[in-house]
């Protein structure tokens, strides 16, 4: 694990990283409902390729800043930059084309498809492929169909599951399933990729393995990876920058070490004892 | 040998309706709206084969295509401008407005072509075929719509299951957000289900006027609610439900309408709706929805 060094900008990233161009900025990002504050003064830097992990107790607002990174919500205020571009005013798939990529708290596959179809679906941006050729079965589709089936079986194997490639998603035991939908992500070649809580519901065994999981993509792919995780074993040895979010404002940023003896997390964590604060 | 050409009459006219109903169904899986105006849609496809035919004196095949294109601009548009202005609003406003669509269509027709019914002239210019020394006559009407309802079903399963696009729209169809979070257009994978719907509807209203030749602006209301019974029947959302609720239906019709009463027909086909939904209320091949709590 490289050490943490500042960046430019007063984040930090990790030292392999300093001289690239950071894959994800956000600048006191912010979202209101109604009246409600979920997110406010939100900023972050993840690096190149970086193992980063968003971390808060529930309810924090952590969704809601994956939800804000991929524009399914609009931010209120502030700015997301993307590989160094604005993605302000695009569309969800536009953003996604843009090299962002997620997969969701609760799993949200296409269970009626088959895991080769969900991992397909992923790809359907870098299919070559238009309806006339499609139709009729001329030009480049069956080329086009044979290259999207080596690359999702490419991915499956990356996973270990090009066996269950033509079973039916729903189907799937529920740790495939969570392997699936990172599989589907990464189908749609992105730059960095967000896990929502990619190890709830995961015993010891299988958490071990998403962890070694993750370390292959960063290390195979050359992507960054933002992780949303209530595991802190799981966080505390993969994650290089964590931040931590408490009622929708950052409290602290750091390395690991740094995390785990900040008296803001504990407090954040296990109180001092707050009105109203249920979960914490 | 009338059972046999009742039935035959019967699968043909459910043909038309299965066409029809997999308008409905389709868009109705991915768009999860009821787009009451798609009965319109092959009126507006029927006028336009019968235009081209009898003011322009096109040949028939080159008048369907017309029509075709016609329908599938008309579904097109209606959906950019109607409804996709509507896509976060809840489902009533956008019902209420295919039914304001579906008036529209009716009485802009209207306007154009009056109320005088028109005569289509039949597509098909074969001659009946004949069984059993006359006994039984099937025309020739009847078994195209029957091989056009085979063939676009054949290309629509292909469509759906083996192309990208296909794939996207039943992505769209289980989860809109999660596909557009894989870089899915959502807005064009819906629009691209309103262009084939309606290019269907076109095919439905020259087949459906050949069989039943008498064109007014009303033409594509009846058809449309019986279409849309038979996707419902069939479960909407599925299309080899559409296909099965379709023929069914056209059967029932039919025989109702030569062994019990011809004005109790449709009476019949709406109380055979109910009771199958009574019995199974997702329809014939419809998936019964389990909601994880």
């Amino acid at each position: 694990m490289d050490k943490m060094v500042p960046y430019p900008s007063n984040s930090i990233v990790p030292e392999r990283d300093l001289d690239k161009k950071p894959i994800l900025e956000t600048h006191h990002l912010g979202v209101d409902f109604g009246g409600l504050t979920a997110v406010d003064d939100f900023s972050i830097t993840v690096g190149r390729t970086e193992i980063s992990g968003l971390i808060g107790p529930n309810g924090a607002g952590k969704t809601t800043v994956f939800n804000l990174l991929t524009n399914v919500y609009q931010p209120t205020r502030g700015d997301i930059m993307l590989d160094g571009m604005t993605t302000a005013r695009k569309t969800c798939f536009q953003v996604n084309k843009m090299g962002i990529a997620r997969t969701f708290q609760n799993i949200r596959l296409f269970s009626n498809m088959s895991v080769l179809d969900n991992v397909k679906i992923g790809l359907h941006n870098s299919i070559n492929q238009n309806l006339f050729s499609a139709m009729t079965h001329l030009f480049n589709y069956g080329k086009s169909e044979k290259a999207a089936r080596d690359e999702a079986m490419s991915l499956l194997e990356f996973f270990d599951m090009q066996d269950v490639a033509d079973s039916e998603a729903g189907s799937l035991p529920y740790g495939a399933q969570r392997r699936l939908e990172i599989a589907r992500a990464l189908a749609t070649h992105p730059k960095i990729i967000l896990l929502d809580e990619p190890a709830a519901g995961m015993n010891p065994s299988e958490t071990s393995e998403l962890m070694e999981n993750i370390r292959r993509i960063r290390d195979n792919f050359g992507i960054a990876v933002l992780l949303i995780e209530h595991d802190m074993k799981l966080v505390m040895n993969i994650c290089e920058g964590i931040c931590v979010l408490d009622h929708g404002k950052v409290i602290a940023k750091g390395s690991p070490d740094e995390i785990k003896s900040n008296p803001k997390v504990i407090e954040a964590y296990l109180g001092k004892k707050k009105e109203g604060d249920a979960n914490a | 040998m009338t059972f046999l050409s009742n039935l035959i009459n019967g699968i043909s006219l459910g043909s038309v309706y299965a066409i029809i109903a997999l308008g409905y169904t389709m868009v109705y899986g991915i768009a999860k709206m009821l787009n009451f105006a798609h009965g319109d849609v092959i009126m507006v496809g029927a006028y336009a084969s019968y235009c081209t035919m009898i003011y322009l004196g096109w040949h028939p095949l080159l008048s369907i295509l017309f029509s075709i294109v016609v329908c599938t601009l008309l579904g097109v548009i209606i959906e950019a401008f109607a409804y996709k202005p509507l896509r976060r609003a809840g489902s009533l406003a956008v019902l209420i407005t295919a039914i304001g669509v579906s008036y529209l269509l009716q009485n802009v027709a209207l306007l154009i072509w009056g109320s005088t019914p028109k005569v289509f002239t039949s597509v098909v210019n074969f001659e009946p075929l004949s069984f059993f020394g006359g006994k039984l006559t099937i025309t020739a009407e009847s078994i195209v719509t029957v091989l056009a309802c085979i063939v676009i079903m054949i290309c629509l399963t292909l469509f759906t299951q083996k192309t990208k696009i296909g794939k996207a729209m039943r992505a769209v169809s289980e989860d809109k957000d999660a596909a557009e979070l894989m870089g899915i257009n959502v807005n064009t994978t819906i629009s691209i289900t309103f262009a084939v719907g309606s290019a269907l509807a076109a095919v439905a209203g020259v087949l459906l006027c050949s069989s039943y030749p008498t064109l007014v602006p009303t033409t594509g209301s009846m058809p449309g609610i019986k279409a849309f019974t038979a996707a419902v029947f069939g479960g909407i959302g599925s299309i080899p439900g559409a296909m099965l609720g379709g023929i069914l239906l056209g059967i029932i019709e039919i025989f109702s309408k030569s062994y019990i009463s011809t004005s109790l027909s449709d009476a019949i086909v709406f109380a055979v709706l109910i009771l199958v939904l009574l019995i199974k209320p997702t329809g014939i091949l419809g998936k019964k929805i389990t909601e994880k709590v």
